[in-house]
């Protein structure tokens, strides 16, 4: 090759000749080769100068681990050590293939996660056991008095003064370190005393989503358990529970996993943020679309999702269920009248309660659904036949009784019945042709004000069992405003029609979504179920679901979903991802963590009760629990203030409520048993006397508080607190920013008592927290435990999102003085039993338990009828009109004990989920040799869970996710039952144990389990309810189909018994506050508050990490839109503070054109621990962003007691719903901030 | 010909879901230490936006990268070689840390340690670099999702220049929103001007594979190619006084893993291969006369690595045959030059940059069924690709100097696979008339959906 030179440069050339000679001649200093063209050096060799960054690259060991944040992430992480200290972190890539034409789970991680590694040796750290110094004061100086830790505690907390003075000092600093001995011994101290004093009922437990880390969560939970304290919910607490999910399918939630998206040729993804809130999944987002998948994404803001959205529904914040609501009149009228598409018919028919015969009852000269006609109305008298249900079969036209409904339950005549195979019967949709029709009222809810509005429809009616009688779907119909010839009723003269509800020219001025838009999405999304067998899925998010009326949303959403066939497929149905509850080895945890193999009942409480009622939020209710009913209810509700619906929800067994009585249940019990055999009779006829009470209806009485309270792998008041001012104010007494009224006289409960004065403040003893952070809560805590890291343990992890398990591992030995949360807990026990041993000893508890979900107790309340025996409509019966009473030993000395190993209730009565029960014998006999046995005292000869490790390996030899031998004995049980093939699902696991090495070593996938409603069997992807479309195994409800209607007498009294739009809560109307857009002096406006999740933390943790604050604004902020910016002359990055009733939020402002006037966003646990300044409002520092929201409950959450509407844990209660608030904007005066 | 070898990444922007999970990784593993807290090799930008440092793109006045003189030669923006190097002790055109950001920390210690007081603690900002208390007034990724657009937005260089043509091209306002992510590493230029400006001798590229480095040692602290890079992806490290810059992970990549932002896109958007080029052409490409050219003169001068006479070349160059078959099976080179849906950033630069992108479509439906199309019908995409929500100029501006038409073919083909695929996904017959209309077939069609979404591990890198 000729060596080109400057003057023959066909291949171009720089700068100029002059330049050319002098780089030629500098050539030859240097060991480098140069271009010919001169145009670049090359160099080989001589690369000393890299070797720093080779250095760098280097490490001794990479360690698998996870992060225990409760995200749904539940990715495998790379640790990397060099000379014993952790250095950064990368995902994993060795998740099993999910086969040759779909992309994989690889990577899996997020920016949140790679960050982790930060804490780990950060100046947030906590580094040593600290307490309030105050109060450390006071109990060495009572100790040395006294010569007793208990005593200690006693005399300390029971001195006004002396509790007032550490109370008020909490949050404000003045922690001092302490040793392990002294924090623990204070703890159990404490926890022996509010025992002894007020009862184990005052103790409680917060520590949310056990998937995130199954074996720290259970730990504490267990040891909670054990001593009969109260472990609070968190799922419905979040509202992160769709509500409707226990009311439609009668299960928690189960959704498909993230690769089951690929499957799906209709994506429509509503009220969730795929990229930030699912971001290790979003990949199957994007790569499902070059499948040709269509997306859809309805968000009220120009949202993450959206940039890859073909069509962008931009719905008002809270109007989504008016948009679903217009939707289903289109698939109504289009897909079931005006043509019907055999294939939803027949779905429909088999899977839904569509067909099912429903009472017409009169009232104001028309008529009003009313309740499911049973066997019983047919005059069946057997067991059961009030719960089974009667459709019309077509063939005959007379009324029968299917199989599937919750009458074949538990029955001993529905053995082999329990199922949904129609056999010769084909059911009757519409009785449209019969000779009767009734016009039918039905409630609306579509003022801007939420108040109710009634509809007249007309619907076909017959008379069965001297009964007028029409079909579910015939309501639906008329619900809709879908009008067929013949039917009586104000109906829309077509989609145009703007007037009559649920049009799409209807949903236009309350969603601002064009009606032709909504037409188009309808029928295209109802099209391609048709085509592609219900290959539609709609992704559901927390920003549609954690709405006052979220429930009703959710199931207007449902509703498409249920008419279209794409429920129970692989590839379409519901994807609800808020919150990670799913814990896949559910059966081995929650024995466990309910400590069910010592003593049982556990006691379990709804979160947002407690919270509610224990924080005095009910003392600041606006407005009457009538204020939200129905126009056509029959006042059920009048007089009552929400916490008297709480109060007969707990009396009428629906709902859990701890603490329990006004008394010491320990002495409950010493009472009852001294009075004869029968404690529950004996408690029953106390109640009913009144010589006994339930705490709930005079909780602020102080014998009625909770004394103790531990947090652990929680931030319950940095994070989740729901009126977070309130917790501050009155459960902990310190200071707070809190400016609500009281309710005003008139609106004050009927039933529960209200104590004259001020609520009380500082109603918590002790709080305890274990973390390994600073937080809001180990700011306010009174004694902070330091906590081991997610890459300093052993632990397990799962989530919805893929269908693995895999563990955490330490990577490090543990620094500073840090413990394992295994630890910490078994620490406290063996401190706590060995203070039991004088104080305590062995005594009987009572426990309170309602009627739950997958017991017969779900059967104790017939139609629904809400009979209170308290005002003489029954007779109050333990454990069918009221709560069940149960008598439970607790021999304290041995807490630590039966912590430390598994007890002998398993070999007895074995594990019960989902009213399957499986027998851990094999098992038991393979733990204690695998794990080895616990020598002397209360756990002699039992399996040892005495360490992290061993605690998770019986996690996973007791699941039948994890144990297929367990899989296919709890299958062989449903096949009884049901009369259906089901185990070959698990057939040929039998031999697979997946044990804790295994998830070590690489993630595991699970075996298909009763434990959940979908299959993995084959290796395909897992979709929820797919064993019941294809197995014909029942839902878990009343009529064992997917409901669209709830029957309950509660839910007619709100008017919800069919799917409907609500407004969201008019917070002017109910608490005064101004109303959004309000616009003050050009200096302040009024918008809607949401608290979405942020990209830069997952709840409060990361938001303090520095990456993700470099990366992002470096603090809180408030996301405006320009024209409310504008209004009140805010610029980008100004502080602002928003102000309501419930608290003020200091914060600097984003402005942008992503989102639309009338809202700010106000991501989700943005805490007060960083850049945080005092507040221009009340010169006290700014709160978090729930610092501006507040608890408010939603009747129709408590009911209990009927099929599918019973209590279970994290299953069924109120939820924590927080979008409803609104707030004041305004910027601040000064833009000098001051900490 | 002069065939060598040069190891590139593609990001498929139409899969970025802006995470920055890349930058985080990154920052962890090479620069989370002192001297460079401000430092990103990898840092992603929302667009539209100012990017980082703010307003990088605009060369008049960083002036970065080359610029073709009246004699048809390439010279640095910056200035000539010689005039460099006599005037070697002026200052260089910099951005300062107000460009870039001032770096901060919080006082995190007084949660822990602060007294008994009258309210929470908290940890205020202060100053990584000062260590005084400091207000945070801009950032990393400040305007990241949009923040602040309508402010800081029309500063961004390329919104100014549309909007000289047309004020109504780009509007921040909530009708008319749009963004999409923006992730970026050194390009390791095959015309590398950073290298071409460090008086030192300092930059090189590295004969083997192309990776750009920055010999520590050698390295005097000119700062000269921090000017030079038109990226702006050389950094200056204030505590040891030298130039650091993305390394493409060669510690990595010598062992055969992938760099770290590649393997920690949790997007799956990142692809890394050999490129086999022809370095005699390399001045000659970089200089065409045209700007509109500079991409198909980049795209000629890469080789088939599957030609007998390029293998033949590179064997006398000693590329060591397992390389060769590595160029045989470069994700990257399929996706640039065998596909052509790939595109250089930033062409009119001349450094004949080495990381390409794949342009967004979407999203794309929604403006039609505003006129009444249904826009799931690829006859009906191909003609709206001027009415998506991301304007095609603004994208022809970042990847081929303003020319829209390739651009549009790019949207045109990614349009064309989402529906061909749909037919097939349904299992109705497969219209080959779509894969036709843009000039591929459907096996090529089906081919190019596999490498981009089902994307296995080993078939990315």
């Amino acid at each position: 090759m000729p060596e080109p030179g400057p003057h023959h440069h066909a291949g171009g050339a720089l700068d100029s000749p002059a330049t050319d000679a002098l780089l030629r001649t500098g050539r030859f200093f240097t060991r480098r080769d140069t271009s010919a063209d001169l145009r670049a050096v090359y160099r080989e060799g001589g690369r000393e100068g890299d070797v720093f960054y080779r250095d760098r690259w280097s490490h001794d060991k990479v360690v698998r681990s996870t992060h225990g944040v409760n995200c749904t992430g539940s990715c495998s992480w790379k640790v990397y050590v060099k000379d014993g200290i952790i250095t950064w972190e990368t995902q994993q890539t060795d998740y099993p293939s999910v086969g040759p034409d779909s992309p994989e789970y690889e990577p899996r991680g997020c920016p949140r996660g790679a960050a982790f590694s930060w804490y780990t040796y950060s100046p947030t750290r906590v580094r040593y056991p600290y307490a309030r110094g105050v109060l450390v004061d006071m109990y060495r100086e009572a100790k040395a008095r006294l010569g007793d830790p208990v005593e200690a505690w006693a005399e300390i907390t029971g001195d006004p003064d002396k509790r007032r003075r550490y109370q008020s000092a909490r949050g404000k600093g003045g922690h001092v370190r302490v040793s392990w001995d002294e924090a623990v011994e204070i703890v159990a101290a404490a926890h022996v005393h509010t025992i002894r004093a007020y009862g184990p009922d005052r103790i409680a437990g917060f520590s949310p989503i056990p998937a995130m880390s199954m074996v720290s969560h259970a730990v504490g939970s267990r040891f909670i358990e054990l001593i009969g304290g109260a472990m609070t919910s968190f799922y419905d607490w979040y509202a992160d529970l769709p509500v409707a999910s226990p009311q439609v399918f009668g299960d928690q939630t189960d959704v498909p996993e993230s690769g089951d998206w690929w499957n799906a040729t209709y994506l429509v993804m509503w009220g969730s943020n795929v990229p930030v809130t699912r971001t290790p999944d979003a990949h199957w987002m994007a790569e499902a679309r070059y499948k040709g998948q269509k997306v859809v994404v309805v968000s009220p803001d120009y949202a993450d999702n959206t940039k890859f959205a073909d069509t962008w529904l931009p719905a008002q914040p809270g109007t989504d269920g008016a948009l679903a609501m217009a939707m289903g009149h289109v698939v109504l009228k289009e897909f079931f009248v005006e043509r019907r598409v055999p294939f939803f018919v027949d779905y429909v028919r088999r899977y839904t309660d569509l067909p099912f015969l429903v009472t017409l009852d009169a009232r104001d000269g028309g008529y009003v659904p009313g309740k499911f006609l049973t066997a019983a109305d047919l005059g069946e008298e057997d067991e059961g036949a009030a719960w089974r249900t009667v459709l019309l079969d077509g063939r005959t036209g007379e009324p029968v009784v299917p199989n599937g409904s919750l009458g074949f339950r538990y029955t001993e005549s529905g053995v082999g019945r329990w199922n949904l195979d129609l056999g010769e019967v084909s059911p009757q949709l519409t009785l449209l042709g019969s000779s009767d029709v009734a016009e039918v009222l039905l409630p609306r809810f579509d003022a801007i004000d939420g108040s109710g509005g009634v509809l007249c429809r007309g619907v076909p009616a017959r008379r069965v069992a001297g009964r007028l009688v029409t079909t579910v779907f015939d309501l639906m119909l008329a619900q809709y405003g879908v009008h067929r010839e013949g039917l009586p009723g104000t109906w829309p003269s077509g989609y145009e029609d703007a007037a009559e509800p649920y049009t799409p020219a209807w949903q236009e001025p309350i969603t601002s979504v064009p009606a032709e838009q909504v037409v188009g999405v309808a029928r295209e999304m109802a099209r391609n179920a048709e085509e592609s067998d219900g290959r539609t899925m709609i992704i559901m998010g927390a920003g549609i679901c954690q709405w006052f009326h979220g429930d009703a949303t959710y199931r207007a959403v449902l509703a498409l979903l249920m008419l279209t066939g794409s429920m129970g497929r692989n590839g379409g149905g519901w994807a609800h991802y808020v919150g990670q509850e799913k814990c896949r080895p559910a059966t081995g945890w929650a024995t466990m963590a309910m400590a069910t193999d010592w003593q049982r009942p556990p006691r379990q409480m709804i979160g947002t009760a407690y919270w509610y009622t224990h924080t005095d939020q009910w003392r600041y209710d606006g407005y009457r629990a009538d204020a939200l009913a129905s126009p056509l209810g029959s006042g059920r509700f009048a007089g009552m203030h929400t916490i008297d619906t709480l109060a007969l929800a707990t009396r009428l067994g629906w709902m859990p409520s701890y603490p329990q009585f006004d008394r010491n249940p320990l002495d409950v019990a010493d009472e009852a048993q001294a009075a004869g055999p029968d404690v529950a009779a004996h408690v029953a006829g106390r109640l009913r006397d009144g010589r006994l009470r339930f705490a709930i209806e005079d909780p602020d009485a102080p014998a009625n508080w909770p004394r103790c309270l531990t947090l652990w792998r929680a931030n319950l008041l940095g994070s989740s607190a729901k009126g977070d001012e309130y917790f501050l104010k009155h459960l902990l007494g310190t200071h707070n920013n809190l400016m609500a009224e009281q309710t005003p006289p008139d609106r004050r409960p009927r039933d529960v008592s209200w104590p004259d004065g001020d609520p009380p403040e500082g109603k918590l003893d002790l709080l305890l927290s274990l973390d390994f952070r600073m937080t809001s809560s180990t700011l306010l805590s009174d004694v902070v435990l330091p906590a081991a890291t997610w890459y300093e343990k052993h632990d397990l992890n799962t989530t919805d999102m893929h269908p693995f398990v895999h563990a955490f591992n330490p990577a490090i030995d543990l620094p500073f003085e840090s413990r394992t949360d295994f630890d910490a807990f078994h620490a406290i026990a063996r401190r706590f039993s060995e203070l039991a041993r004088t104080h305590l000893g062995v005594r009987h508890d009572v426990v309170a338990v309602p009627l739950q979900h997958d017991t017969p107790g779900e059967t104790a309340q017939p139609g629904g009828r809400v009979l209170d025996w308290r005002a003489g409509e029954c007779e109050p019966v333990p454990g069918r009109t009221m709560p069940n009473f149960v008598l439970v030993e607790r021999d304290y000395p041995a807490v630590a004990d039966k912590l430390a190993s598994l007890g002998p209730l398993l070999d007895r009565l074995g594990m019960t989920t989902k009213a399957v029960t499986y027998q851990p014998d094999e098992e038991l006999r393979y733990l204690a040799a695998k794990n080895g046995v616990m020598l002397g005292g209360a756990g002699d000869g039992r399996p040892a869970i005495d360490t992290d490790a061993k605690l998770a390996e019986a996690i996973l030899a007791l699941s039948a996710t994890t144990n297929g031998r367990l899989a296919v004995q709890g299958f062989r049980q449903l096949e009884r039952r049901t009369g259906q093939r089901l185990a070959d699902l698990a057939e040929g696991s039998e031999e697979k144990r997946i044990t804790f090495a295994d998830t070590q070593a690489r993630p595991v996938p699970v075996i298909t389990s009763p434990e959940w409603s979908g299959s993995e069997t084959g290796g395909r992807r897992y979709a929820p309810f797919t064993v019941n479309t294809e197995r014909l195994k029942p839902w878990h409800t009343l009529t064992g189909r997917m409901h669209f209607l709830l029957d309950h007498d509660w839910m007619h009294e709100m008017g919800e018994a069919l799917p409907l739009y609500r407004t969201p809560l008019d917070m002017h109307k109910l608490f005064g506050e101004p109303t959004p857009g309000e616009v003050r002096d050009g200096a302040s406006v009024t918008v809607r508050y949401l608290t979405p999740h942020s990209k830069w933390s997952i709840h409060s943790e990361y938001q303090d990490n520095l990456f993700m604050l470099a990366l992002s604004r470096g603090g809180p902020v408030v996301w405006m839109s320009v024209p409310d910016a504008a209004g009140i002359g805010v610029a980008d990055n100004d502080w602002v503070e928003a102000v309501n009733r419930n608290g003020v939020l200091v914060a600097r402002a984003v402005v942008t054109h992503r989102l639309p006037p009338g809202m700010v966003f106000v991501y989700h646990a943005q805490e007060r621990v960083v850049n945080v300044p005092r507040s221009e409002a009340t010169g006290r520092r700014g709160g978090i962003h729930n610092s501006l929201t507040r608890i408010l409950v939603k009747p129709t959450h408590l009911i209990g007691g009927y099929a599918q509407l019973s209590f279970a844990f994290n299953y069924l209660g109120p939820t924590g719903n927080q979008r409803d608030e609104v707030t004041v904007i305004r910027r601040r005066t000064s833009q000098e901030v001051r900490y | 010909m002069k065939v060598m070898a040069q190891l590139g990444m593609v990001m498929n922007l139409d899969k970025c879901i802006g995470c920055h999970t890349c930058s985080v990784t990154c920052k962890q593993a090479w620069t989370n230490r002192a001297g460079v807290e401000y430092v990103w090799f990898n840092n992603v930008e929302t667009r539209p936006g100012q990017g980082y440092p703010r307003r990088y793109q605009d060369q008049e006045k960083w002036r970065g990268g080359w610029v073709r003189n009246r004699r048809g030669r390439l010279t640095l923006k910056a200035g000539g070689r010689l005039r460099k190097l006599l005037s070697i002790f002026a200052n260089p055109v910099l951005p300062n840390i107000r460009d870039y950001y001032e770096p901060w920390t919080y006082d995190y210690q007084n949660l822990t340690s602060a007294p008994l007081g009258d309210d929470f603690p908290v940890a205020a900002p202060k100053s990584l670099l000062t260590g005084e208390p400091m207000a945070i007034e801009w950032g990393a990724n400040w305007d990241d999702d949009l923040g602040g657009a309508p402010e800081h937005g029309p500063a961004d260089p390329i919104v100014q220049r549309l909007r000289r043509e047309c004020e109504d091209k780009v509007r921040f306002d909530y009708e008319r929103a749009f963004m999409f992510f923006l992730p970026r590493i050194c390009e390791h230029c095959l015309n590398p001007s950073c290298v071409a400006s460090c008086p030192s001798g300092a930059m090189y590229k590295r004969v083997e594979d192309g990776i750009v480095l920055v010999d520590q040692d050698q390295c005097r602290g000119w700062r000269m190619c921090v000017t030079g890079c038109p990226y702006k992806k050389v950094y200056f490290n204030h505590r040891t006084g030298k130039a650091e810059k993305c390394t493409f992970c060669y510690p990595r990549v010598e062992v055969g893993l992938p760099t770290v932002c590649s393997e920690t896109c949790v997007g799956r958007l990142r692809y890394i291969g050999l490129f086999l080029y022809d370095a005699d052409r390399v001045t000659q490409a970089a200089s065409v006369a045209d700007e509109h050219d500079l991409y198909q003169a980049q795209l000629d001068i890469l080789l088939d690595p599957t030609d007998p006479e390029v293998i033949a070349g590179a064997r006398a160059e000693g590329i060591p045959e397992d390389w060769l078959d590595a160029a045989r099976r470069s994700p990257v080179y399929r996706l640039a030059k065998e596909y052509r849906v790939a595109l250089p950033l930033h062409p009119e630069f001349r450094t004949m940059p080495m990381v390409w992108y794949i342009p967004p479509l979407s999203p794309v439906v929604e403006r039609l069924t505003e006129t009444g199309h249904d826009g799931e019908r690829a006859g009906n995409l191909f003609g709206a690709i001027d009415a998506l929500r991301i304007p095609v100029e603004y994208l022809a501006e970042l990847f081929t100097a303003g020319d829209p038409e390739p651009v549009r073919r790019v949207l045109r083909t990614l349009a064309a696979m989402r529906s061909y695929l749909r037919d097939i996904t349904l299992e109705r017959p497969a219209d080959e008339s779509i894969p036709a209309e843009v000039g591929m077939t459907g096996g090529q069609l089906t081919e190019l959906y596999r490498l981009l979404a089902i994307a296995k591990y080993e078939d990315r890198y």
